[in-house]
């Protein structure tokens, strides 16, 4: 009888210790932006001591499978927006220039570059990697980058080659894309010296999709008026997506920053506290004045409320199949934004023109990203023909801030709110 | 020499020639700006490549669409394809390169009517199982666009006709490198320069014509003893759109002895296998070819070439013609100067601007470096 009274209040105990932790698991839940990315960067670092792998890759290409064969996936250009943050970006390009890199590289890569040599930058440098992973459906910069940073440290280097779909993707590069995934495979099997595991990747896959669900659904709680979030905020809740694309992590942080959103919706909260316009942004952001940025709309009570930027990491959801990771996988990585001609870029821009029913549109043309820049006078173009709404073109770069001048861009968004503010007090 | 007249006359008025040619042969033109431009398809289907190098002065056409930090080539083409100072083109084709042209093409695509365009779009990986066999399906696939393009067919004999006349061409090229690598006085630097040109201008069978010629009669000239002193140099980059780089370079006491252009040995390269189907043949030549840094091959295989170079010419420096916005180029740039430190060969660095400096600034900069010599 004893016996059978202490095994119930064992039972009992480990019951409430299920719900405890069921509790505390709701905490965790809300644990911030800066928990996850010190986590993340603290294991990342560590990952010596615990014998994990470590590969550099670019924010286009396909993570999951370093996930799956539990490789840890470190993002330079994460690193160079954080660079950008915390206004060391021109510091380290200065560095590259001494190096014989030019001025008019992109700032992420000059930055990264120069920073591994000094170990320098807001987390002293990021940990070496094993291998490096390059897809270049972003640009052609990140080929150039990865082969540099092949040849510092001295590791094997694959490279997706997502060709560029200025009208089409057409079968024969279906089948290109797809050929390479094998071989991706082949080379982390090399890498890590194991199997592949395709089971854990289909988990993996199906995560990640999750997550990129989430993500989009986030971004859109901004079609509500006055939109709870503004593009500044997606630009900081972006880091997840980026660089944790494929855990569970992602699907718990989202979850919550959607609840989040959809509580301020429902009790009327904006972003800006008297939104009156709504603008679009383009491009990557200028990571260095993205406070001031920010500040300075908001002060004509206008919020920018969508970008096409956090959407890349969403935006070609529709090719995936969550049922067929890898062969969607191939097409997904092909047909992002970035990876598309002009005509086709400023249709999606109309789409979210009309979906966040924005009154003007703000493009950063950014010195950096060319293959994000050229064209975007074209699309403003298209953009003005088929909407007639405003746009200003600001000229900057998003992580060197020498060349940034305040006053300048200051005078040319208060003459452009003017516009907008005219235009939409006639209508 | 007449024949070399004749070319000097195509080079220097090259759409005054193509507007004849055109009208003469009825012929259709179709342009590119790139060296792997598959011109040999081209040739096949009866049109006539011809490569486009823009212009420096002048723009403002091109202002509208492409902002200030976009390369001086990419701008220069857009305005004389804006301008209509390149309306007597049937068609354009874009192969893809650097970010800068892909984006170019997007931008005529959409701007300039009345012509076809054609993308295509090659792998930038050139050292796997599956980017051979995807460059093997885009080719063929240009061949049926091209065809579509222009209304016909493209038969393996006329490819197999056009690779043999593309073989002479470039074996040849690369016998006049040979000769004035030997004996830089045998032809003047300007002279070398129209003769190099003119291979992406002219009617290749007439082309073919005259440069057998001009061989023929080099083989037989005397070198001319005048200035044998010069200093030998490798000229390293893109694309020269400085008319007169190889008489400055002359003037200032230094001689080009060989190079690594797109637009000069990197273009001539490489023979292609008469003996198998032609398209294939092509295709194996890209594949053997040393890389523009747009392109992914080894890691070090560029640095590699330009040493191997600098060595078989006997040159006694290098100069990198860089243009001001040019990514690949200055990416690569750091690795190849390392490289050619550690084997203590001089370089120097000329970093072209929209606005060329004058012939007088550029002879003094050769100056100051091929004195150190
Ligand atoms: S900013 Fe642009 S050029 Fe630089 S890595 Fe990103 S996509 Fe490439
Ligand atoms: S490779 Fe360089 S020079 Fe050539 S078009 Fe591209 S950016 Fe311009």
């Amino acid at each position: 009888m004893k016996k059978a009274i202490s095994e119930f209040f064992k039972m009992v105990l480990i019951f409430l210790a299920g719900r405890f932790k069921k509790f505390t698991m709701r905490f965790k839940k809300t644990k911030t932006m800066k928990d996850y990315m010190m986590v993340y960067y603290s294991q990342a670092k560590s990952a010596r001591l615990t014998g994990r792998k470590v590969a550099w890759i670019t924010s286009g290409g396909p993570v999951e499978p370093l996930i799956a064969m539990d490789v840890i996936p470190i993002y330079p250009e994460n690193h160079g927006a954080m660079i950008g943050a915390s206004k060391m970006g021109g510091y380290l390009c200065g560095l590259a220039e001494n190096m014989g890199y030019s001025a008019d590289l992109c700032s992420y890569a000059r930055s990264d570059i120069s920073c591994a040599t000094v170990n320098g930058g807001p987390i002293g440098g990021l940990p070496r990697p094993d291998m490096l992973v390059c897809c270049n459906n972003i640009c052609g910069t990140v080929l150039k980058w990865y082969e540099i940073q092949a040849r510092y440290f001295n590791v094997p280097l694959f490279i997706l080659d997502t060709p560029f779909c200025h009208t089409e993707y057409t079968e024969e590069m279906g089948r290109y894309v797809r050929a390479q995934f094998d071989e991706y495979f082949v080379f982390l099997e090399k890498a890590c010296g194991k199997k592949f595991d395709f089971e854990k990747l289909n988990h993996v896959g199906h995560l990640s999709h999750q997550g990129q669900l989430l993500w989009q659904a986030v971004l859109d709680t901004a079609m509500h008026k006055p939109s709870p979030m503004s593009a500044f905020d997606a630009f900081y809740h972006l880091a997840l997506i980026v660089t944790l694309r494929g855990t569970q992590d992602v699907l718990d942080y989202y979850t919550w920053l959607l609840s989040y959103m959809k509580d301020r919706i429902a009790r009327g909260i904006g972003a800006v506290p008297n939104e009156k316009y709504r603008l679009l942004w383009d491009n990557i952001p200028i990571w260095h004045r993205t406070r001031w940025l920010s500040e300075k709309f908001a002060s004509h009570n206008a919020c920018l409320v969508a970008d096409t930027y956090t959407t890349a990491w969403c935006g070609a959801l529709r090719y995936i199949d969550e049922n067929n990771f890898i062969d969607s996988a191939a097409e997904a990585h092909a047909r992002i934004y970035l990876n598309i001609g002009i005509d086709q870029m400023a249709k999606m821009v109309i789409e979210m023109i009309d979906k966040y029913d924005v009154d003007g549109f703000v493009l950063h043309s950014n010195r950096s990203c060319k293959p994000y820049s050229f064209g975007q006078l074209d699309i403003q173009k298209i953009v003005e023909r088929e909407r007639g709404i405003p746009c200003l073109m600001l000229e900057a770069d998003m992580t060197d801030e020498r060349t940034f001048s305040e006053s300048q861009i200051s005078t040319r968004i208060d003459a452009y709110m003017e516009i907008i503010k005219e235009r939409k007090n006639k209508k | 020499m007449k024949e070399l007249t004749e070319l000097k006359k195509v080079v220097s008025h090259p759409y005054a020639y193509i507007r004849k040619y055109k009208k003469q042969t009825g012929k259709k033109i179709v342009g590119y700006c790139c060296s792997y431009a598959p011109e040999e398809i081209i040739w096949a289907a009866g049109a006539l490549p011809v490569r486009l190098f823009g212009t420096n002065q002048n723009i403002h056409l091109a202002d509208t669409h492409l902002q200030s930090y976009c390369c001086s080539l990419v701008r220069g083409i857009l305005e004389e394809a804006l301008d209509k100072t390149l309306d007597f083109i049937d068609g354009v084709i874009f192969p893809h390169t650097c970010d800068s042209f892909q984006r170019l093409s997007d931008i005529w695509r959409l701007n300039i009517t009345g012509q076809f365009h054609i993308d295509v779009v090659l792998p930038v990986k050139l050292d796997t199982p599956s980017a051979k066999k995807y460059l093997a399906d885009v080719l063929e696939k240009f061949r049926k666009d091209l065809g579509r393009a222009l209304g016909k067919d493209i038969t393996d004999a006329q490819l197999a006709r056009s690779v043999k006349t593309y073989n002479k061409i470039r074996a040849l090229v690369g016998k006049l490198y040979e000769l004035r690598c030997a004996n830089p006085q045998i032809i003047s630097g300007a002279d070398f320069h129209a003769v190099i040109k003119a291979a992406m201008i002219m009617d290749r069978d007439q082309y073919l014509k005259i440069l057998t010629q001009i061989i023929k009669q080099l083989q037989k000239a005397k070198p001319r003893k005048n200035r044998a002193d010069a200093k030998r140099l490798v000229l390293s980059g893109s694309v020269c759109t400085h008319p007169d780089m190889y008489g400055i370079i002359e003037k200032a006491g230094g001689v080009i002895v060989w190079d690594d252009l797109c637009t000069g040995y990197r273009y001539f390269e490489g023979q292609m296998n008469e003996k198998i189907a032609p398209l294939k043949a092509i295709t194996a030549r890209y594949l053997k070819r040393v890389i523009c840094p747009a392109k992914h091959m080894e890691l070090r295989g560029r640095g590699e070439n330009l040493i191997r170079l600098v060595k078989q010419s006997k040159a006694q420096g290098v100069v990198f013609l860089l243009l001001k916005f040019c990514d690949p180029h200055a990416f690569d740039y750091p690795y190849l100067k390392e490289m050619l430190e550690a084997e203590k060969i001089p370089f120097m660095l000329l970093d072209m601007e929209a606005e060329l400096p004058s012939a007088g600034q550029l002879q003094t900069r050769f100056e100051t470096f091929i004195q150190i010599l």
